[in-house]
């Protein structure tokens, strides 16, 4: 990052004898002049900004001093085991790949029809009825439960039609859990995230930057590809970064579409489809069997899954404000 | 200059309207003036009486429209011929049955007060104004004699190319800025050096070439902002167009980018035919070889800019062209 040089202000001279000082603060503007009601609601806002402080502080400082004590290289290239005794468990290795594999899955489906998905409505959004159907139904599946996107997809996916996405059993049933199913699934919940980010970076591009690309006889479709898009991608990436973060965080898809299992589970023979067919397990799913209110009864693991998972969460969110502050710098459009 | 009553409120509905010489300038301007020097000081602040020094009576403003004198023989041939065109917005009625034609070889300057259609007008001969939802349009512009509807719309923007108000560079290199405007919707032919060479032309054309030093790769939006409008005249002249449009191309820029653009503006008329929309009348004056100017969405007097500008045949030109509003 390359920042312009400083220019040197021209220095007004400071009055030095205490004559020729203003007071600041106008006399009698003190705290100790305000109605009681307001010196309440003064101190009440300081309360609550610090609350939130300390609440973040201490979630972080639990999960980073429990999970620093317990993380270990070996404990993530190992392969979870079911055991009795903590010891027997095993690592993280399967659920750490499960939560990357889920992510990448679903950013994969959530990306291309986001932007695809904002790009009509921004700059086509013709009938002017469908566009404002488009866009409610965004807002609604923003605003549906997780759970209720995954069992819904465990219906669909569970039909005869879409055996080809996970485990067949002889007799006919199609199990329905896959990491397809789940990358499919939870595109849902990362698709508004980039679609609104999308459609807030067109709206904001000048409309002399459209009509100098039209004027040049160029499509409407060539403009968007070569001028607009370009000019708003770090909005995508932004959006994509926190369509991410929801997926990582979400719980409920994976038990009820990726099985939930300790293990990743490939069906099938082809190498790479095997595993996308199979089920497995995501770092929530598995701090949660870990954890002493599931049933794996390994508590550190559970911590350092957990912490594992802030972790990558906290990255992504450093991600978001590392290319929103590159943004502003670069910000050219005037 | 003193600064004239506000007319851009009325500017849309004036006409129609049998007290429309309230807003006619000429009209209104003796009885405001009265009004405050002679009464205003004792009236309470919100009354103000309006004195007229006439009985309100409508213009009609076909009695003003002045047919085209006898054109220049030397000009080129006709490449735009607009045939009683109406344009508006909705109800509205922005340009009001405007007739006229452009040559090669010639500028045409529109001139006119805010809000008179200008822009409009322009905009309406590459078929930008469509893009506006409730935009509208009645009669024929033909370019080269073929309606410019008949014309595919990517095709008829590459023959009528157009400079904008603003400088709008593409956030690209300077290079890419015109490589993007040679080529056809982003096609791979012509290859790089071909494209390179028309690139370097249209640069030379609009004297940038020089200034830049060869460094083509430079992000388009480093460049100064007179420097930036004359890459999108380089960027329009790319695709060799018939007609050059320019909407206020100098209201951006200090008076010396503005000398250079108007400079380069008599170098680029030879091959095109050009129209500029501009509120300087100095600056019409200086580039233009035909100055058409615009009221409320007429035609108000169109002929050639030593005409217009010292003996103009209707009184609203008269007055405008004088400085009384506008």
């Amino acid at each position: 990052m390359s920042s312009a040089p400083v220019v040197p202000r021209p220095v007004t001279p400071v009055p030095t004898t205490p004559q020729e000082r203003r007071p600041v603060q106008p006399a009698g503007d003190s705290v100790r002049n305000w109605r009681l009601r307001h010196r309440i609601a003064h101190g009440a806002a300081w309360a609550a900004g610090i609350f939130v402080i300390a609440v973040t502080a201490s979630i972080m400082g639990f999960m980073a001093w429990k999970g620093l004590h317990y993380l270990n290289p070996s404990l993530i290239w190992q392969r979870p085991t079911p055991g009795l005794a903590q010891g027997d468990t095993g690592g993280i290795r399967d659920p750490l790949i499960g939560t990357l594999l889920a992510t990448f899955i679903g950013t994969l489906f959530a990306a291309p029809l986001g932007i695809a998905t904002a790009v009509w409505v921004g700059e086509y959004g013709k009938p002017a009825k469908l566009a404002r159907a488009i866009e409610s139904a965004i807002e609604m599946v923003a605003g549906m439960p997780n759970i209720v996107l995954a069992i819904f997809g465990l219906a669909i996916f569970q039909l005869p039609f879409f055996s080809f996405l996970s485990f067949k059993a002889q007799g006919g049933g199609v199990y329905g859990r896959s990491f397809i199913a789940a990358g499919l699934i939870m595109s849902l919940i990362a698709i508004p995230l980039i679609y609104t980010a999308t459609r807030e970076g067109l709206a904001q591009l000048p409309a002399k930057l459209r009509e100098g690309s039209w004027a040049l006889g160029k499509t409407k479709i060539c403009t968007i590809r070569t001028v607009l898009l370009p000019q708003i991608r770090p909005n995508i990436a932004t959006g994509i970064v926190l369509g991410m973060g929801r997926i990582v965080g979400d719980t409920a898809i994976v038990v009820v579409l990726l099985g939930a299992a300790l293990q990743i589970d490939p069906v099938g023979d082809t190498p790479g489809l095997n595993v996308l067919r199979g089920g497995g397990s995501t770092l929530t799913t598995y701090v949660y069997a870990a954890s002493p209110a599931g049933e794996g009864n390994a508590p550190q693991k559970a911590y350092a899954a957990a912490f594992l998972l802030l972790l990558i969460v906290v990255f992504l969110n450093a991600l978001v404000g590392w290319i929103g502050r590159r943004t502003k710098n670069s910000e050219i459009t005037q | 200059m003193t600064s004239p009553p506000r007319l851009r409120s009325h500017a849309l509905s004036a006409t129609d309207d049998p007290f429309a010489s309230l807003t006619d300038p000429a009209a209104s301007r003796e009885p405001v003036r009265r009004s405050t020097s002679d009464d205003g000081a004792a009236l309470p602040p919100p009354i103000k009486r309006v004195v007229l020094d006439r009985t309100p009576r409508p213009i009609d403003p076909a009695t003003d429209v002045v047919a085209p004198i006898a054109k220049d023989q030397t000009l080129g041939p006709e490449r735009l011929r607009i045939e009683h065109v109406s344009i508006g917005y909705g109800e509205a009625r922005v340009v009001k049955d405007l007739s006229l034609s452009i040559h090669q070889g010639e500028v045409l300057a529109l001139i006119g007060p805010s809000g008179c259609g200008k822009t409009t007008f322009l905009r309406s001969m590459n078929r930008l104004t469509e893009q506006t939802a409730s935009a509208w349009r009645e009669g024929q512009i033909l370019l080269d004699g073929r309606d410019i509807y008949e014309t595919e719309l990517p095709r008829l923007r590459r023959k009528i190319a157009m400079v904008f108000q603003q400088p709008n560079p593409f956030p690209m290199s300077i290079f890419d800025n015109i490589a993007y405007a040679i080529r056809v919707q982003n096609r791979k032919t012509p290859g790089k050096a071909e494209v390179r060479e028309r690139v370097v032309d249209s640069l030379r054309r609009a004297g940038l070439y020089d200034e830049l030093g060869g460094d083509l790769d430079k992000p388009a939006l480093r460049l100064s902002g007179g420097q930036q409008q004359r890459l999108c005249i380089a960027r329009a002249i790319a695709t060799n167009p018939e007609v050059l449009l320019m909407d206020e191309p100098c209201s951006a820029l200090d008076p010396r980018s503005t000398a250079v653009i108007e400079d380069l503006i008599g170098e680029l008329r030879e091959s095109l035919a050009i129209v500029i929309v501009t509120h300087n009348l100095a600056q019409a004056h200086r580039v233009a070889d035909n100055v058409a100017f615009m009221y409320l969405g007429d035609l108000v007097e169109h002929g050639p800019v030593d005409q217009v500008f010292e003996q103009p045949r209707a009184q609203r030109t008269r007055d405008y062209v004088a400085g009384v509003f506008g």
